[in-house]
């Protein structure tokens, strides 16, 4: 076993991201791959919620059900992850907490963490134990650790070192009573990985952005997609970015339409039940031809729904939000290059074509972190479309390039009038039929033209010359990829979408070429499926859908694909 | 010696929507004026509005606008705001507007502070919906949907405002033309969020609230009468008997764009500002490897 699944289980409120924090950290910078990814209930303490760790020689970047090694920190861990254990499964748990059982080896963390100063050292303790369990170096995770407490004092370094010392030791206990556990480090020559960027779907994101000029962001908070906000929040002034929270969606859509006016780049993050506010807004952005971004951290729906677990279930409210007909694109990260580059990219294209761009991700994805080699900067370079306005200036001017220049107040000597109501080339209300069939025109039919022309492709994975083909969109495109590598199939294809709408003309064309093709969407309806039959006709027939609240996993698609193809 | 003039704000080929004998012709009168004599040119200047006669008022007169939706104009004239702080921002609408539907926005804009000037026209009625009632409707009044009378205890937008600790709240009343500038001045001049309720009559759906009854209940407050003093001022905004009039209360504090922190030592607007592309990469250098 070189390629180790690491799942620590507890109750909130008993350290488990402090832990995944240290590890991922410290692991990486040892020279492991590093993947993590997060499943938790909706409360502040107690239940039961897990992290998956995996530590790799090469890239991991996918959520697998495999568990080799289970930290059990309550007595409620073991049952909730009956069905991913197996007899590969090492358990280790304080017998204390998790009860006599035979299959588990114990650790007497209680016992440890007491002797130290009580259960807050849990996570340093478990660090260092599975830092000693991997015979990772003792001093460099103290030279780590003193890092990482640096803000809290010398007591607090201290303690935490005892605990690091402690966890090794417990470590050394379990290893000599017969138990080994070999990981292998990344053996890549061409780079130090210890050196790579380690960073969530959340993060990705916001830096995103921020690099695509993003210097407003207004929000009402709703899990998973906070910490968006929160992160602009905590760099604000280093970015000069304002992070407002807002009184509730509404205001955050608004504010964020009223910053583009003014000439900044705003935008807004929220799950589904907060959009579903904010499609009034949707909609004057769409009609006054103000451009704006949001980001839809999906979670299962509808209303409440779970809140902190994850969906791909809101790609029909994206693509039917508001009341009209005008254009809009959506765009879905398949990965954490995705959420960084489709993220800067959004503001570019909305400023471009003065018009709403959503960013789709989910709990999953903003949750999940993993070690990548770089970003290019470069990619989608930052432009800005705003004009210096004449006495004269109409904001809604009819041209031949379809987009009417966008001029913002207090720059040139003309004044921008919108509204929210048809309007002619000025910017003032009208009823005249001629003037808002052209109007409609260019909001919706001009855009959408402009629009196909410039369409981020689908990826083509796997067998290039294919018999079968995977369709998947969003945050499955890493699991689904891994699942297909599982399936060692040379004739089997996966067409990843990270541009949702408008869909490229070429689709057909990749549809066409293969016997079956099989959609799989973390939802009931197939909602990407149903976008396809409606925009080409075609019925994808074989649908994979998960809908649970839950992820796929690796082996789940891999089996799923399997049964469909009858192999 | 003013270098502008009221006729700086005129538009030409205007077709002006509302019924004869409007209290908002005073309105657009008023407000004319008043930029000029301010010297606040159009271009310097954004009037955000949301949904109903009263929002229509920034169509007629020469300025930046962002007509709006109902109640929405308030979060869009504090982010205008907030990206570009050498703007004059008013955020303008009726009484079914901002204390209606925009309600929870007039809450928080009031604690939030932003440095704009929030113009309520207030005739008591809904006017574009043809008569129904509003926040500010008085008890007992009979409407073609309230068909027994009104049973909602009215909206007190003064009493609400010097409650939460409002920067600047003032009434006023469309018939007195030089007053009403006076107070819209001091408003516009203020430092952070100014209220002004604006006392209009609506001549098609309210028959009560007359000019002349406006004249009859309201007075203005007294020469000797206080603004900072919070407590009165909070006792004269529950008057009745007669609807006192003026600067009920002003409380100096740091404003919005003040306490983000962006303006402390760069005053440049952030609409024209660039951000050095670097500043991505040297984070992610530094804090993510």
């Amino acid at each position: 076993m070189t390629d180790i699944s690491i799942v620590l289980c507890g109750e909130a409120g008993q350290g488990i991201e402090t832990i995944e924090d240290i590890l991922t950290k410290y692991l990486k910078e040892s020279r492991y791959n590093i993947f993590s990814a997060r499943e938790y209930m909706s409360r502040i303490r107690g239940g039961v919620n897990s992290t998956e760790i995996r530590i790799s020689p090469n890239p991991v970047k996918a959520y697998v059900d495999r568990i080799d090694l289970l930290f059990a920190f309550s007595n409620n861990a073991i049952d909730h992850l009956k069905e991913r254990i197996s007899e590969k499964t090492i358990i280790f748990g304080d017998k204390e907490v998790v009860g006599n059982l035979e299959n588990v080896v114990d650790i007497p963390l209680l016992k440890t963490t007491k002797k130290i100063g009580g259960s807050f050292y849990l996570n340093t303790v478990t660090a260092g134990v599975i830092s000693g369990l991997l015979n990772l170096s003792e001093y460099e995770l103290r030279n780590f650790i003193k890092k990482y407490f640096e803000r809290k004092g010398e007591e607090i370094i201290n303690k935490n070192l005892e605990a690091i010392t402690e966890g090794f030791q417990l470590a050394k206990n379990i290893l000599e009573s017969g138990i080994s556990i070999k990981a292998k480090k990344s053996e890549e020559l061409s780079r130090d990985i210890g050196k790579d960027i380690l960073f969530s779907g959340t993060e990705a994101v916001a830096l995103g952005a921020l690099a695509g000029g993003c210097n407003f962001i207004s929000a009402y908070p709703m899990s998973p997609a906070t910490g968006v906000i929160s992160f602009m929040a905590s760099n604000s002034k280093d970015f000069e970015v304002i992070a407002e929270q807002a009184e509730d969606e509404i205001s955050a859509m608004n504010m964020a339409i009223g910053s583009w006016y003014a000439g900044g780049r705003g935008m807004t993050t929220t799950s589904g039940g907060g959009f579903a506010l904010m499609e009034e807004g949707l909609s004057l952005s769409g009609m006054t031809e103000t451009p704006v971004v949001v980001h839809i951290g999906q979670r299962p729906s509808p209303a409440t729904g779970l809140p902190t677990r994850t969906e791909q279930g809101d790609l029909d409210l994206a693509l039917y939000a508001g009341h009209g007909d005008f254009a809009r694109v959506v765009l879905s990260p398949g990965n954490l290059e995705d959420c960084f580059y489709l993220s800067k990219y959004a503001f570019s294209l909305a400023d471009r074509l003065q018009i709403p761009v959503f960013i789709l991700t989910d709990q999953y994805l903003l949750n999940l972190q993993y070690n990548i080699p770089s970003l290019d900067y470069n990619k989608y370079p930052v432009k800005r479309y705003v004009v210096k306005t004449e006495k004269d200036y109409r904001r809604y001017e009819l041209n031949k390039t379809g987009i009417s220049p966008r001029g913002i107040p207090g720059f040139g000597e003309g004044t921008v009038v919108q509204t929210g109501n048809e309007h002619d080339e000025t910017g003032h209300s009208t009823e005249n039929a001629i003037l808002r069939k052209k109007m409609v025109e260019k909001r919706y039919n001009e855009k959408l033209n402009q629009l196909k022309n410039e369409v981020i492709y689908p990826e083509l994975l796997g067998g290039k010359a294919y018999r079968n083909l995977l369709i998947g969109w969003g945050s499955t495109r890493c699991i689904i990829e891994e699942a297909l590598k599982e399936l060692r199939d040379p004739k089997l294809g996966f067409l990843h979408f990270k541009q949702l709408y408008p869909l490229p003309r070429e689709v057909m064309g990749y549809l066409m070429n293969a016997e079956k093709v099989i959609a799989i969407e973390n939802n009931a309806s197939g909602q990407f499926a149903n976008l396809i039959r409606r925009e080409t006709g075609f019925e994808i027939k074989n649908r994979i859908l998960k809908y649970d609240g839950r992820s796929f996993s690796v082996e789940e698609v891999a089996t799923k694909v399997r049964e469909i193809l009858g192999e | 010696m003013n270098k502008m003039d009221s006729k700086d704000f005129d538009l030409e080929n205007i077709d002006i929507s509302w019924c004869p004998g409007c209290g908002n012709f005073s309105i657009l009168k008023i407000l004319k004026e008043t930029f000029a004599e301010l010297d606040i040119k159009p271009e310097n200047l954004t009037v955000v509005s949301g949904i109903g006669q009263s929002s229509k008022t920034p169509h007629y007169f020469k300025t930046n606008t962002f007509h709006s939706l109902h109640g929405r104009a308030i979060p869009i004239a504090t982010a205008v705001k907030a990206i570009n702080p050498n703007l004059t921002v008013i955020a303008e609408g009726g009484d079914g507007d901002m204390y209606g539907e925009g309600g929870n926005h007039l809450l928080h804009a009031i604690r939030r502070n932003p440095d704009i000037t929030n113009i309520i026209h207030d005739n008591m009625v809904y006017g574009l919906t043809k008569g129904q009632a509003s926040p500010t409707t008085m008890l007992g009044v009979k409407t073609t949907l309230q068909v027994d009378g009104v049973i909602l205890e009215p909206f007190n937008p003064i009493a609400f405002a010097i409650a939460l600790n409002a920067s600047f709240v003032a009434r006023a009343f469309v018939g007195d033309i030089e007053k009403t500038k006076e107070i819209l001045k001091k408003a516009i001049n203020h430092k952070g969020y100014a209220i002004i309720d604006l006392f209009q009559p609506c001549p098609s759906y309210n028959k009560t609230q007359t000019f002349e009854w406006f004249r009859q209940n309201t007075y203005y407050l007294e020469d000797a009468y206080d603004p900072h003093d919070r407590i009165e001022a909070f006792k004269r905004s529950l008057e009745t008997e007669k609807l006192p009039l003026g600067i009920f209360y002003i409380n100096q504090r740091k404003t919005f764009e003040e306490n983000i922190g962006i303006y402390n030592e760069n005053k440049e607007p952030l609409s024209f500002r660039e951000r050095n592309p670097l500043k991505i990469s040297q984070f992610i250098d530094s804090k993510l490897r």
